[in-house]
């Protein structure tokens, strides 16, 4: 069995020196640099708040904040990690506002070990995507990443959404890298688990809940 | 080699980061139990549709809106100081 292939990602070479422009007030400079990460920010905003407005305020708040704090980036990270930091941050506090019943942490533990060993092991449909229509994919994914704990969605998002390393992870979201690992692991079996009974083959019974 | 020690090093196996020897003995367990290869095949599955899912893309006129709004406050900061904004 092959491994996941990672995103490719966007050559970085040119990116200290449109930090350095910006950093000297070069607006442009940081308008690119928007650019380039306006798409991964939003995603993962919305998939931390599950609200569309809440990711945009995000958007704009995490750029705005990582504009004004640019002369406390020191370059050892890369910019893109140093951002998705402070836009994990900002999407945490819209969550916390949105439901103050609940405590929102990254650092929760959650549950016990049983929760995440497989229960559901029927095989899958060769092509299971192609068993729905768009809109229906679109419905079964939301609502299943969403169902997951923050604190497990929000790692799931960056590993293996948005292809950021499990170091660049660890220090993003300000965890060790075994518990990157760990709640990584619990995240993925979580979600096949739920997959599961949309996408295991029809003939095994039932597969159409 | 049982199915709980397969989960465990599941996630190492599927990125690529383990050892040779582990690898091997991984693949032996995944040859006689159909139980670990269905989960291992369907978690690497449902890896492959989120990451090709494409849910929350942002609509371009979202988009232009947000990075105007964006460029106007950094260069209402960049003139006025960090207190304005």
């Amino acid at each position: 069995m092959s491994t996941i292939q990672p995103r490719v990602e966007p050559p970085v070479s040119d990116e200290l020196a449109l930090v350095q422009a910006a950093k000297g007030g070069d607006v442009a400079a940081f308008e690119e640099l928007v650019r380039r990460y306006d798409r991964n920010v939003f995603r993962i905003a919305q998939h931390i708040t599950q609200n569309r407005e809440d990711a945009e305020d995000v958007v704009q708040d995490a750029f705005l904040k990582a504009y004004t704090n640019l002369g406390q980036f020191q370059g050892q990270s890369k910019f893109y990690t140093w951002l998705v930091r402070i836009a994990v941050n900002e999407a945490l506090m819209k969550l916390r506002r949105r439901r103050p019943e609940r405590t929102v942490s990254l650092d929760e533990e959650v549950k016990t070990e049983d929760d995440s060993l497989p229960r559901e092991v029927a095989d899958w449909s060769p092509n299971p995507e192609q068993q729905y229509s768009q809109a229906e994919l679109r419905e079964i994914l939301t609502r299943t990443i969403q169902g997951l704990p923050p604190g497990f969605r929000t790692v799931f998002v960056l590993r293996d959404v948005e292809g950021l390393s499990t170091e660049e992870t660890a220090e993003a979201l300000d965890l060790s890298i075994p518990a990157v690992k760990s709640r990584l692991l619990r995240a993925r079996l979580q979600l096949r688990e739920r997959l599961s009974r949309f996408f295991q083959k029809r003939e095994s019974g039932d597969g159409n809940k | 080699m049982k199915c709980s020690e397969f989960l465990q090093e599941l996630t190492n196996y599927l990125d690529g980061v383990i050892d040779d020897r582990t690898k091997s003995e991984l693949e032996d367990h995944l040859a006689w139990c159909h139980n670990c290869y269905v989960v291992c095949d369907t978690t690497k599955k449902t890896i492959e549709i989120y990451r090709d899912s494409q849910l929350y893309e942002l609509p371009e006129d979202l988009r232009t809106r947000l990075r105007s709004a964006i460029v106007s406050k950094c260069q209402q900061h960049k003139k006025t100081g960090p207190q304005s904004v």
